[in-house]
Formats: C-alpha cells, sequence, structure tokens
C-alpha cells in the first residue's frame, strides 16, 4: 500500500526509507510480542490444567506434575471409597431435577411473557434482571439457610434442587424470551386456524421452533448445578446424600494425607462431564457472544 | 380476540418500541388467566428462594437470632445494634477492604485485562492458534470450582507444588506468604475466559478500515487502542466491568482454596458470612452483614441498570 513511487517527493527519499524500515521493524517486533504473549497466556492457563491430566494415570501421582508412568490401576480407588460414585450420581440427581424444572417453569413463563400482554410485564421484568443480579447465593446465605430450615428441607435433595431452581428461574426467563420473540408466530395461528388447542399448540408448535433455546437453557443449569458448591455444602449434612462438589472438598481437606490416586481420577471422572458438553455445545453452536451483550 | 393476523410485526413495532420485537398477542390463543397460570410455578419459586430470603434478610438483621442457645427459641428484637456492631468491627472492615482488593485485582484488572489482551492479541484469527488458546482460557472457566481449587493448591504447594518446581523456589509457601496475591491470581485464572469472549465479540464491531489508517498513520498499538478500538467499545467494557465486579464480589470460591486464612488475610465478605453466620452461628449478626452485602450488589446493579437504560435511547 505505502509503495514509495507513489508518495509525494516532498520529504527526502532517506528518511521516506529509514521511516518505512522503522514500520517494517516494528511490525515484526508486534508480531513476534504477540505470540511471545500468547505463549505465556497458553502456558499460565495450561499449568494448573497438567495435573489433571497426567496424575490419574501416574503409577505413583504425587502433587507435582510430571510424565506418568501409565498405568488405570488409579481408577481402582474410586471403586474402593464408598462416597465416590454416590456423589456423582448426586450430582446428576441435583443437576437433572434442577435443569429439568428450570426449563419446563421458564418456558412456561417466557411464552406467556412473550405472547400475552400480561398487566406489568415490563415491570416484572426488569424487576426480575434486577433481582437475580443482586441476590446472590452467598448474600443470602442466612436466610436461605432459615428458610430451609423451616421448610423441613434441610438435608434434603429437593430443597437443593428447589433453592437452585430459584436463582437459575430469573435468567433462564430472559434467555428464553428472546428466544420466543424472535420466533415467528404465524405457526401457531395456522395450528389455531385448524383448530388446535392452546396446549396442543404448546406442545406440537412451540417446544420444536425453540428447542435450540431449551437446550441451551438446560445446559447451562446443569453447567451451574454441577459446579456449585455452596448450596448443597450448606443444606445437605451427610456424605451419603454430598454431590460431587461436596465430596471433591472432603477428600483434600478431611482425614489428613490427602488420597492422590483417589483425588486425581476422581477430579477427572467430576471434571469429564462439563468438558463433554462443552466441545459439544462448541461444535453444535459455537461458544461464542454474536455481536455482543447488546440488551 | 385479535383478527389482524397476518401482519402481527406492524402491529406491535409502532405500539412498543421499548420491548424490541415482540410478536403478535396471543397467536395461540392462550388468553390472560391461562398466561397468568403459566407464570405461577416461575413466581412462587422466585418469590419464595429470591424474594423471601432478601426481604428476610432484613428482619434477621434487626435480630439478635443464634443459630442455637436462647436466642434461638426466642430471638429478640435488637434495632440497629447489629449494624453499629458490624460498621464498628475492626474484622467486617479489613474484609470489606479485602474484597475491595479482590475486586478491583482479579476482576477489574485481571479479568478484565487479560481477557482484552487475549481478544486483542486473537483479533481477526480463525486458526489453530487461537482455537487452542481460547479452549485451554475457557476449560479454566466451566471446569468445577472444587476442582480447580485443588488444582491451585497442588499448584502452588510448599513442598511439591510445581510452581515451586519450575521456578526453582523450593519451600515457598506462596499460599501461606502471599495468600490475597494467590487468590486474585487464581479468580484472573478462573475468570478471564468471559471478558475474552465478550471482548473478542466486541472487537468484531471496530472497524478493520480504521485500524488500517491509523497504524500507516504511525499510531503505535496503544495510540491506536485509545483513539480508534476505545471509543467503539466503551459500552462493552462498562457492562464487562459491572457484570465481572458483581460476581467477583460474590465469589465463594476462594474459600475452597483458603478457607478465609492464614489469620482471616484472604476473608473476603463471603467468606466472612459464612463463618460468623454458619460456623459460629450469629445468625442475626451474619444476616446485618449480608444486608450490607445486598446494598452494596444493588448500588453496582443499578449502575448497570442505568447505563443499560442510557445504551437504548442511542442505540
Amino acid at each position: 500500500m505505502t509503495t514509495p513511487t507513489t508518495t509525494a517527493t516532498r520529504p527526502p527519499r532517506t528518511d521516506h526509507q529509514d521511516a518505512a524500515a522503522t514500520a517494517a521493524v516494528r511490525h515484526a517486533l508486534a508480531r513476534i510480542g504477540r505470540y511471545v504473549f500468547l505463549c505465556v497466556v497458553l502456558g499460565f492457563f495450561a499449568l494448573p490444567l497438567l495435573w489433571l491430566a497426567t496424575a490419574p494415570f501416574d503409577g505413583t501421582p504425587t502433587i507435582t506434575t510430571s510424565l506418568p508412568e501409565f498405568t488405570l490401576d488409579n481408577f481402582r480407588a474410586l471403586l474402593d471409597n464408598p462416597y465416590a460414585l454416590t456423589s456423582l450420581v448426586n450430582s446428576v440427581y441435583l443437576a437433572a431435577g434442577t435443569a429439568v424444572l428450570v426449563v419446563t417453569f421458564a418456558a412456561l413463563a417466557a411464552y406467556a411473557l412473550s405472547r400475552v400482554r400480561v398487566p406489568g410485564r415490563d415491570a416484572l421484568l426488569y424487576g426480575l434482571l434486577l433481582l437475580s443480579s443482586i441476590v446472590t447465593g452467598t448474600a443470602t446465605m442466612v436466610p436461605l439457610f432459615e428458610l430451609a430450615f423451616r421448610l423441613h428441607l434441610i438435608d434434603s435433595r429437593l430443597g437443593v434442587i428447589l433453592i437452585m431452581t430459584g436463582g437459575l428461574l430469573p435468567a433462564a426467563i430472559f434467555i428464553l424470551k428472546d428466544f420466543m420473540d424472535s420466533t415467528p408466530t404465524s405457526y401457531e395461528e395456522s395450528a389455531r386456524v385448524f383448530g388446535a388447542s392452546p396446549l396442543q399448540i404448546m406442545r406440537h408448535i412451540v417446544v420444536p421452533v425453540v428447542r435450540p433455546g431449551l437446550a441451551t437453557v438446560g445446559v447451562w443449569a446443569v453447567a451451574n448445578v454441577w459446579g456449585n458448591f455452596l448450596v448443597p455444602f450448606l443444606l445437605l449434612r451427610g456424605p451419603d446424600k454430598a454431590p460431587a462438589a461436596v465430596i471433591m472438598y472432603t477428600l483434600y481437606t478431611e482425614g489428613g494425607q490427602a488420597d492422590l490416586r483417589l483425588l486425581s481420577t476422581f477430579s477427572l471422572l467430576y471434571s469429564l462431564p462439563v468438558a463433554l458438553m462443552f466441545v459439544f455445545v462448541s461444535s453444535r453452536y459455537g461458544f461464542r457472544f454474536h455481536g455482543g451483550i447488546k440488551r | 380476540m385479535v383478527r389482524v393476523t397476518s401482519r402481527p410485526d406492524e402491529t406491535v413495532a409502532g405500539e412498543r418500541p421499548a420491548t424490541g420485537a415482540s410478536p403478535a398477542p396471543d397467536a395461540a390463543g392462550l388468553g390472560r388467566a391461562r398466561a397468568t397460570g403459566f407464570l405461577v410455578p416461575s413466581m412462587v419459586l422466585i418469590v419464595l428462594f429470591l424474594v423471601v430470603p432478601a426481604a428476610w434478610t432484613i428482619y434477621l438483621g434487626v435480630t439478635n437470632y443464634r443459630l442455637t442457645g436462647l436466642a434461638a427459641a426466642h430471638p429478640e428484637f435488637v434495632g440497629l445494634h447489629n449494624y453499629t456492631t458490624v460498621l464498628g468491627d475492626e474484622r467486617f472492615l479489613s474484609s470489606l477492604l479485602l474484597t475491595l482488593q479482590f475486586v478491583l485485582g482479579s476482576a477489574v484488572i485481571g479479568q478484565a485485562g487479560l481477557g482484552f489482551a487475549i481478544a486483542f492479541a486473537l483479533r481477526n484469527r480463525r486458526n489453530a492458534v487461537r482455537r487452542v488458546v481460547e479452549a485451554f482460557v475457557l476449560l479454566a472457566w466451566i471446569l468445577p470450582s472444587s476442582v480447580v481449587a485443588f488444582l491451585w493448591i497442588a499448584l502452588l504447594d510448599r513442598d511439591g507444588g510445581t510452581l515451586n518446581a519450575l521456578l526453582g523456589t523450593p519451600g515457598t509457601a506462596w499460599l501461606l506468604d502471599h495468600p490475597m496475591l494467590s487468590i486474585i491470581v487464581f479468580n484472573t485464572w478462573r475468570g478471564a475466559a468471559f471478558s475474552m469472549m465478550l471482548y473478542a465479540a466486541a472487537l468484531e464491531n471496530v472497524p478493520q478500515s480504521h485500524l488500517e489508517t491509523a497504524r500507516l498513520a504511525g499510531a503505535s498499538t496503544w495510540q491506536q487502542l485509545r483513539d480508534v478500538v476505545f471509543p467503539v467499545i466503551r459500552g462493552h467494557v462498562l457492562t464487562n466491568l459491572l457484570l465481572i465486579s458483581l460476581w467477583t464480589f460474590n465469589d465463594f470460591t476462594p474459600f475452597l482454596i483458603t478457607a478465609g486464612g492464614p489469620e482471616q488475610r484472604t476473608e473476603i465478605l463471603p467468606v466472612y458470612v459464612y463463618k460468623v453466620a454458619l460456623s459460629g452461628g450469629e445468625l442475626g449478626f451474619g444476616a446485618a452483614i449480608s444486608f450490607i452485602m445486598l446494598l452494596i450488589n444493588l448500588v453496582i446493579a443499578l449502575i448497570y441498570l442505568r447505563m443499560l437504560g442510557r445504551r437504548k435511547e442511542r442505540p
């Protein structure tokens, strides 16, 4: 673009060549700098994760990351521990229960808010947005604990599911209302012309059309519950009901010397579902924001 | 009811521009009663587990309610006593200060800064480098918190930690000597993905030709950022900063690494509430701190909503 021939001859030629040379050097330096920076970033983010990839397969796992003497024996430690596999089942139970409730209730509410002019709809939506962003699990742990106590939901997995659902619903309704708003109503109208009842229309027309939205919210809810530590930590008492998040924590804080075979294999097994879900979502829908947060 | 079904967008667009493209009212013939019925399950759960706890915080905060003992059976009204105690409490003030350090260091500087830098370095790239870097940054974000907490404990361990082995500093107890720095770096690592993705999307709005022109005019990278990139993504920056500040302010994950120690040097507000109220059993006192946290959240959220409104007026 800046070929010397096209520029005016007013600046002395040598100056121009100098400038071009400096620009080229600077460009090269910027390029090198960028790659060095990216390598450092990669190292920073990968370093803590390496242990998770090597230790589970190491015959003699230590806390230090090292090349493993490959073995699968460590996974037997999972079977020996009475709570390891149960806790994963508990996690599945909590995540599935919450996801089903969140998707069902949020879909119903979002549909009603999208299609019917409920009085005070906008105020309700903004109120929900405000509420969901200020009332968080950590800021309300005292009353949540107290509430669960009064409702006999302490040490109950249903209690964890209900509390998690309540916390996730506002954002879920927001996401789904966006989806519903952007789907055309013509299918619903034609179905209605042919005499379908509102519930039939919901089941056979609306749900299939917004399925990607439902899937998004479902995956998002599962990921949230799967990693959540605080709510089950507060509400569940015994290790038999505790999900993997809590058991994982007890594995390295309680009982003296941690069993690294158990710890490493359990971490891997517990992390795998979210990692796979991430791969699935990113390959299917692309894991990035499109155009940024425009709301 | 609505008979004009053929041109739904037109009827609504003129009527209510604020909510965007809402489709025709009630295409499936739901009716107001049934629509309200659809809302009920969500509203019950939201009221019960979000609104009631928030309101209850206010009530509990003015009692001397305790988990056990006499005050557990008959909590007494103590007025603003909890609040005056909290605000005069050395431990609360230092906890608030630590929380500010944590938010400023790990969210505003760490996550937003690093997230932007990564997004900027990866802009206009669609190659393997971008995919690999993004995958690792995202992995740090999506893995369960109790797993990543242990990974960092292992990394920073005094005797066998990988970091000491790499740096050649055996015997350095990072979590004991530099606890706050440790959790700030940890949280930067943990949360940079969100900022990275947000800024990556924002940078796509920056016209390529403007950057090109600036570069040809001899602008340094810093000048390009300041004069070309920043004015375009200003809205995104503000949104990002407020969201991550809110999340970091309420983050409980550092508890999994340091449990507030050593000597309360990483006792940020969520950890402080947990220790006072649920370990210590002083529910009333804990609720007062919770309420102060809710107020701070409210302030952050109001700033956010205000900016949201302002951006809507000028799309």
